[in-house]
């Protein structure tokens, strides 16, 4: 008899599955690799040392620095923070004592973690990855499961190198077409996030399919995985093609020579089987996508650059119009305003969902031969300090400077702003990364989300912008 | 972990959509190397003002709902950041059970580990709990966990919810889950040794 056509996802929890648990739904699942940081990792190393317990396999482990470090230009170890100087160090000891690999603040291979991650070749399609930072969906764009864990189950994995876990149920977005001019990945997950809800995907995991993502280089297909935790699922994957095997093969980590051959083999049969039913279909058509741009304070908040901020009257559901009046009396916006009237204080583009090399490219593409907008603060913060090597061997460093752009070092920063990367009250920015909750860049402080593009066309222009309207170089 | 079986309190209710656990706990109060001291901090931009003066209108610094074991919540309840802080915070601040549509993945899991029972009824259910929790006259719940029940005492309201049994037991019994897992090292070792043979690059 034929066995059911799986899913991709369904797959990779299969072959992860270490054994059903007893009285329940839950299965114990074999973790691959980890990456930790160092500020939902500390608590998990306290509870091995007081219960004496070891890491169960410490070669797959990775502790990178990058939540509170700071990137002035100029890179230094100093924290005038002293709790965030105390988990640093913190990091750094239980790093040594339990025998685990690390990129502190100094290491030429330190970034963002899941920059990190990925440009080394740590991430194989095929492996079932779990971490302590909810945005570890990004791994699925190289076809693999990846996906976040609180600081509890980090010590449950340090220990056991399993989770217990309750198997998702499924949901193919398939988006169809091709992407105009000028958009980008992150343009299809917030219209996908916009349309699907904050919630849509809660209970699940996405496998992205359709010709605009084949279309779309490894790098667009992360932040896109990356940003699908905003509509609450927790994995997304694309199957890997050849593309992700280019990019796997230039780095480091990744397995050479026969090793090479033997899991590119397996590789190539990481997809769902004909056939294969899943519990929802989603499509998109990428040819209507229009940029997308947030006026609230949830990721599904967003709205076409060239609409207006919504009318919370025009809402029917309560809870949801609560929401959304709350929203804009925080964000200091009035409904019928146009979005691109609205004018920002800032301009960051930086994390791990738009801040890799792709990424920087095509910011500097608008920013070229143009200037930073009077009164708009505007910097970078490449997502690895690898990515900043790159783009400054191609000199986009210089674009970015000669145009009033802070060139940084390395870190999430003004993504979380847990670092001195801190907005004020009532500052309004125009940010590439993944959350505009409320407090996300700084107590009061006003984010609206979209591509680094738009981000850098915003800054040029000093209030909201469409980056369709510029010229690139 | 403490066991969890009745917890009898006032409730409040937060009937907005997608609080994010940037909300529950700010970043500022993330740079403990510890669990302490999270429980002033829950809700903290919410609570306080600029001055750190309480803001009257937040439901929690209202004398009804000063000292609350339940919240009842909107959807998507805790999406957003793994912090687990969020649920430490809850907790110290004596919070015993969400009750609410859904909750997210991560947050949900968290609070699975730290004895915060997550509750999921009805839209309508949670639109007569919402009333209630808004009533200092009806506001006090009861929780039983082994008979999975809800009761909204003056009311008179019971809500029955359903749970996995294993998540039950381990929240009743207040379980170390890596304890538990660690029986099982012998069946994790031998599939990390197939797994390694099978695909030897990992
Ligand atoms: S860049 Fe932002 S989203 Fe990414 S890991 Fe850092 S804080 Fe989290």
């Amino acid at each position: 008899m034929a066995s059911t056509p799986r899913t991709l996802y369904d797959k990779l929890v299969d072959a992860n599955t270490v054994k059903r648990l007893e009285g329940g739904e839950q299965i114990l699942l074999y973790i691959d690799r980890t990456v930790l940081n160092e500020y939902t990792s500390p608590q998990a190393f306290s509870g091995l040392r007081e219960a004496g317990r070891k890491v169960w396999r410490p070669e797959a482990n990775l502790c990178v620095v990058d939540h509170v470090n700071p990137t002035a230009p100029q890179r230094t170890t100093h924290i005038d923070d002293g709790e965030a100087a105390a988990q640093v160090a913190y990091f750094g000891r239980n790093a040594k004592d339990f025998g685990l690999e690390i990129f502190d603040t100094l290491d030429p291979r330190q970034g963002i973690e899941h920059v990190v991650m990925t440009e080394l070749g740590l991430v194989l399609p095929g492996m079932v990855v779990a971490a302590g930072d909810s945005h570890t969906t990004t791994y699925g764009a190289l076809g693999a499961l990846g996906f976040g864990i609180g600081t509890s189950d980090i010590e449950h994995y340090l220990a056991t190198q399993t989770l217990v876990y309750k198997r998702l149920k499924t949901m193919r977005v398939t988006v169809s077409g091709n992407l105009g001019a000028g958009m980008t990945a992150k343009d299809i997950v917030m219209a996908l996030i916009a349309k699907i809800g904050a919630d849509g995907a809660v209970g699940y995991a996405i496998e992205f399919a359709g010709s605009a993502i084949s279309d779309l280089g490894v790098a667009g297909r992360m932040t896109i995985c990356n940003m699908a935790v905003e509509c609450g699922a927790r994995g997304a994957i694309v199957a890997p093609d050849q593309k992700v095997y280019d990019y796997l093969k230039g780095t480091e980590r990744a397995p050479k020579g026969a090793l090479w051959d033997q899991a590119l083999a397996y590789w190539q049969t990481l997809k769902s089987d004909e056939g294969a039913v899943f519990d929802q279909e989603v499509a998109l058509d990428a040819n209507a996508i229009q940029p997308q741009v947030t006026w609230g304070t949830s990721p599904d908040q967003a709205v076409e650059i060239g609409a207006s901020v919504p009318d919370p009257t025009t809402e029917t559901d309560p809870v949801r119009r609560a929401g959304m009046e709350r929203a804009l009396a925080y964000m200091g916006l009035q409904p019928g305003t146009r979005m691109e009237e609205i004018r920002i204080d800032h301009a960051f583009i930086g994390s791990c969902t738009n801040a890799r090399i792709d990424d920087l490219r095509d910011a500097a593409s608008i920013v070229r031969g143009r200037r930073v907008a009077t009164g708009v603060r505007a910097i970078i913060v490449p997502g690895s300090t690898a990515v900043r090597r790159a783009a400054e061997a191609e000199g986009l460093d210089k674009v970015f400077l000669e145009a009033g752009f802070e060139w940084r070092q390395s870190g999430c920063s003004m993504c979380l702003a847990m670092n001195d990367d801190v907005l004020e009250p009532g500052e309004r920015c125009a940010s590439s990364t993944n959350r505009n909750f409320e407090g996300r860049q700084g107590t009061g402080a006003r984010t609206h989300l979209m591509s680094p593009a738009m981000v850098a066309a915003a800054a040029i222009s000093g209030h909201l912008a469409d980056v369709r309207k510029f010229d690139r170089s | 972990m403490e066991p969890l079986i009745t917890v009898k309190g006032a409730a409040a209710a937060m009937p907005v959509p997608h609080i994010d656990t940037d909300v529950i706990m700010p970043k500022q109060f993330l740079k403990g190397i510890d669990r302490e001291g999270l429980g002033q901090k829950a809700f903290f931009d919410q609570r306080f003002d600029e001055q750190r003066r309480p803001r009257p209108e937040f439901i929690l610094n209202q004398a009804p709902w000063a000292d609350v074991r339940f919240l009842v919540v909107g959807p998507n309840f805790g999406c957003g950041s793994s912090r687990e802080h969020a649920v430490w915070g809850l907790m110290q601040m004596g919070v015993r059970a969400l009750i609410g549509t859904s909750f997210a993945g991560i947050f949900n899991d968290n609070c699975q580990r730290n004895g915060l029972l997550t509750v999921t009824l009805r839209p309508k259910e949670i639109a007569g709990l919402t009333e209630y929790a808004g009533d200092p006259k009806r506001n006090v719940l009861a929780l039983d966990l082994a008979a999975q029940t809800i009761t909204a005492e003056v009311a008179g309201a019971v809500y029955r919810f359903e749970i996995d049994k294993r998540r039950k037991d381990a929240l009743m019994l207040g379980l170390d889950a890596i304890g538990e897992t660690l029986q099982d090292a012998g069946s994790i070792r031998d599939f990390e040794k197939g797994r390694r043979a099978a695909y030897p690059w990992l």
